[in-house]
Parts: C-alpha cells; structure tokens; sequence
C-alpha cells in the first residue's frame, strides 16, 4: 500500500470499486457538505471532491474534503492547474495530509472563461502530468519538486505526504490516437488509478479500453468509468451544447426525451451503463459523477448489485 | 511581429483631454506591418481627432511624424524639437516604442494609442495570430515546430486536455487546439514516439517570471 487509504485498499484487495463526486457549495456552508456526505456514506468506497469545477469559485476541496472526512466518509481530493503554483499545490498538499488526506486526483482543470470570474489570470504553471510526477517524487522519493528533501532541517525527520495518486482522462476528446498514449504518460507520471470522463458513448469507450488493454496499462493503474445519472432531457441536452470533451448519442437524448418518467429512465440508463462497462477488461470500477443529485447515488449503487461495500 | 491595436477613439479622446498641441508619432516597423500604427495610420488618426476636436469644439492642434522604429535610441533622439514644441505625445508604436520615447523625454507625457496585444504573424491579409509567448527557452524542436506555451490555451507540455474536440479548444471553436496541430505535425514527421516522453516542469525564470528580462552581449557592446 502508497497511501493506505480505503480506495487504496479496496483496489489492490481487487474489488470493484465505486466512486461518487461531492460538488462542495458556492458558499461557507458546512450543513450542506455535511448533508451530502450523509447520504453517501456507506454507499462508496471514496467522494471526489471536485476543486472550483467549471472555474466557478465554491468552498475548497480541501476544506470541504475534512469536512466529509470527519464525517466517516473518504475523501479524494481534486487539485487542478489553473488556479496555483508548484509553490501552492505543494504547499496545500502537506496541509492535506497533515488533516488526514489520502486521495489526491490530479487535473489541469477547465478554462477559466467558463466560470464566474472569466477576466482572471490563469496559472497553469504546471500540467497535470508534471502535477502527478511531483507528488509522487514527494511520496517515493521523498523530495519536493525542487529536489530539497521534505524535512522541515536536517535533524528534523522526513514526513513525506503519502497520497494514493489519480488521473483523469477523456477518452472522447480528440485526437483519439492520442488518447491511449496520453494514458500511458499518466501512468508513467505516476498514476495509481484513472477516472475516466463520463461515458455516454459504449462503443469508443471500447475502442479506447482495447487500446489500453493491448499496451498492458490496466494492469499498471486502476481504471474506474466515469458514469452519469442523467436527471432530465434538458440536463444532456444542454451538456451537448455547452460542455467540451463529451460524446452524447442522439439516441440517448430521444431516449430521454421518450421517458413518461425521465428521473427513473436516467436511473434505468445509468445501472445499464455500470452493468456494461463491468463486462469491459480493464474497468476495475465506476465513478458516479451525479451531479447536483447526489442523493441519488445510493438508489443507482443498489440497483447495480454494488452493496455492501467492501 | 509584435501586433498591435489600435484602441478606440473614445478612448483616445480621452487620453488627450486638456492637451492643446500633440504629437502623433506612428512607428514604422512591426506595428506599420500589421497596419496599426503606421504612417497611414497616423495619417488616419490625426484627420480623425482633428474632425472630433472641431466637431466638439475643442482647441487641439495634431502635428503627425513616424520614425523607423521607437525602441532605438538613434530614431527618437532627432524628435527632441518636434516634442519640446507640444504638450504630448500620443505614441502609435508597441508598448516598447511608448516606454522608450518617455524614457527620452521626461518632460512630455507620452501616451499610448495602441494596444500591444503579441508576437505573431499575418496568416493573411487582416489577419494576424500568435505564436510566440517569450517565454525565453524555446521548446520547439520537441513539439513539430508548433509551440505549445502559445498556442496552447492551459500552454500543456504534455498533450491535449479533455477539451480538444474536432481540431478545436475548448475556450472557442474559432481556436486552432495547439495539440491538435502538434500531434499532426509529428505524425506527419514520424515522429510521434517522442511525445510519449513526459516533459518535466518548464524553468519559468527565462520567461517574464524571473522578472524583466535583460540581455547583455559583450562581443558587440560599445
């Protein structure tokens, strides 16, 4: 074990594992983290906790990940590049760990013209491959980025932050003969497990998994599948217009659309979709990005077979 | 190049409130290029502020002059004259030509009719991109000659992001996606197994991070 945290372990005992993201509020407010941290304990074996997503400023990960550690819950911290330094992110990381963190998912983060504060300065001063390297030296080699030792003086005893380390990739953004190899970097950079952007399009995801399979990443790295509880027909037809990097099929919005009751089709839709890509080599486990609806995430990991957790 | 734009004339007129006499001082190399700050250009300004000036009945005299370039000392040094003679100068150069000409003249607000918007080139006429971030350590010879700082959006050294989609980024489906580019050109090349190396963190201190920038070469120095 890197970090002994419970992803860690549910991964390495090789069951399959089951995610869920926790958007924390555009606010100061601990009920509701609290209250979102509630309904998913027990229910999955670890809670991303997503960092300004959509560049919309919110309460941060960090904080908002204690707050659902102490509620006996895991979380798994996300860190994006647009918005700090190596100074900051390595900063924030030994505070992380320091409040008992162990889950760190490493991103580049969306484009700050998406968010509420379009006329800020981006940082980007590192990507997130070279983000993954850099904790990784810091947890096996035990050296910040800089290459000083993670001591605070020489007789003061090295206390490295030791995080369970993942990575996203989108396996629907072009170019797709990229999309593999882009993989395979990350697992190189240092990735111990991939959660993967949401898969609404079976077909591609196989074709990228095949690929990911014949280079041997999946026995390198954890793949978890991205997947979406879709709670309208507006919902997916909006993220067709608007969110870059997906892939959505007309015929799930006809779907959607079709559905005397859309709440339960886009249930139905996402224990099918948890219940085909379980068949796929490689995929070790789901990631359940509900949201804004996380309360239905118990319902969905029930219905597909996935209680009690391990 | 670098490329400018030149900024409103509201703004302008702005600038120039409570000066009587200016100069309009066109640049005649990048920003003559790229058609902002040119002789024409002055040309262009100066009838336009003189029709404002008279329209709201202002007293403005505009005198027009261009030098071959504003960011070297023996071109701005013949101005002393013209610039003792007016109450300002309105630069049409970079924001290198503005700052150099009031170094030289202390006295004499200089103000600038520009916006320094980057280093790029004319893809055709009227059109101008970037390509170039100063970044002062070059990396393109890893990446197809396609650079990565400027034309990438989040300037990634290590491939796409998630948001790469048909050619295009993310931030605006008028942008080229910078990794799109790059993967096509190494695969055109052959060389696309070099992009699986993972680049390490980029030493931020050549570029405007390590603070204004200096170069010193002293086989030519006088």
């Amino acid at each position: 074990m890197k970090a002994g945290s419970n992803l860690e372990r549910v991964l390495t005992e090789g069951n399959f594992a089951v995610t869920a993201e926790l958007g924390p509020p555009k606010s100061a407010d601990v009920e509701t983290v609290h209250k979102k941290a509630d309904i998913l304990k027990g229910k999955v074996d670890a809670v991303n906790i997503t960092d300004n997503q959509t560049a919309i400023v919110r309460m941060s990960s960090i904080g908002a990940a204690k707050l659902v550690l102490d509620k006996g819950l895991e979380p798994v911290v996300q860190m994006v590049c647009r918005d700090r330094n190596r100074i900051a992110m390595q900063s924030d990381i030994l505070g992380a760990y320091a409040l008992g963190l162990k889950n760190l998912l490493c991103l580049t983060g969306d484009h700050q013209k998406f968010g509420n504060h379009p006329t800020a300065k981006n940082v980007f001063d590192l990507d997130s491959l070279q983000l993954l390297q850099m904790f990784k030296r810091m947890r096996d080699d035990k050296v910040f980025q800089c290459g000083e030792e993670v001591r605070n003086s020489k007789k003061a005893p090295i206390v490295e932050p030791r995080l369970f380390l993942g990575a996203a990739e989108n396996p629907f953004a072009h170019p797709y003969e990229f999309r593999a190899i882009r993989l395979k970097k990350k697992v190189n950079a240092g990735a111990d497990f991939i959660q993967t952007q949401l898969i609404f399009d079976v077909p591609r995801f196989k074709e990228w998994m095949k690929e990911v399979v014949g280079m041997g990443l999946h026995e390198k790295v954890f793949i978890l599948a991205g997947v979406m509880p879709i709670k309208s027909p507006r919902v997916i037809e909006y993220m067709k217009a608007n969110v870059a990097g997906l892939s959505i099929p007309d015929a799930l919005i006809q779907r959607m659309k079709g559905a005397s009751d859309p709440k339960e089709e886009g249930v139905t839709f996402v224990v099918e979709m948890i219940n085909e890509v379980r068949q796929i080599e490689g995929v070790r486990g789901v990631h359940i990005m509900a949201v804004e609806w996380e309360e239905i995430v118990p319902t969905i990991v029930e219905r597909a077979g996935l209680l009690p957790r391990p | 190049m670098i490329v400018g734009e030149r900024k409103p004339l509201s703004e302008i007129r702005e600038m120039l409130k409570g000066y009587k006499k200016v100069l309009v001082l066109g640049c005649r190399t990048c920003v003559a290029v790229c058609m902002a700050g040119g002789d024409k250009e002055v040309e262009l300004l100066g009838s336009q502020l003189r029709i404002a000036s008279k329209k709201d009945g202002d007293e403005l005299e505009i005198v027009e002059d261009s030098v071959e370039r504003q960011c070297d000392p023996e071109y701005i040094e013949p101005l002393k004259e013209k610039v003792e003679q007016c109450d300002a100068v309105l630069s049409m150069a970079c924001g290198c030509g503005v700052q150099f000409m009031a170094e030289r003249y202390v006295d004499t607000p200089v103000l600038p009719a520009i916006n320094t918007n980057f280093i790029g080139v004319t893809e055709s006429t009227g059109v101008w991109t970037e390509r170039c971030a100063q970044c002062g350590n070059c990396v393109l010879h890893l990446t197809g000659g396609i650079c990565p700082i400027a034309r990438c959006s989040k300037s990634l050294l290590n491939g796409p992001c998630g948001g790469s989609h048909d050619g295009k980024c993310e931030i605006d489906p008028g942008v080229p996606c910078g990794w799109q580019l790059i993967y096509d050109r190494m695969a055109k090349l052959g060389l696309l197994e070099k992009l699986e190396e993972v680049i390490p963190p980029k030493d931020w201190t050549t570029s405007r991070d390590g603070g204004p920038r200096k170069i010193v070469r002293e086989d030519v120095k006088v």
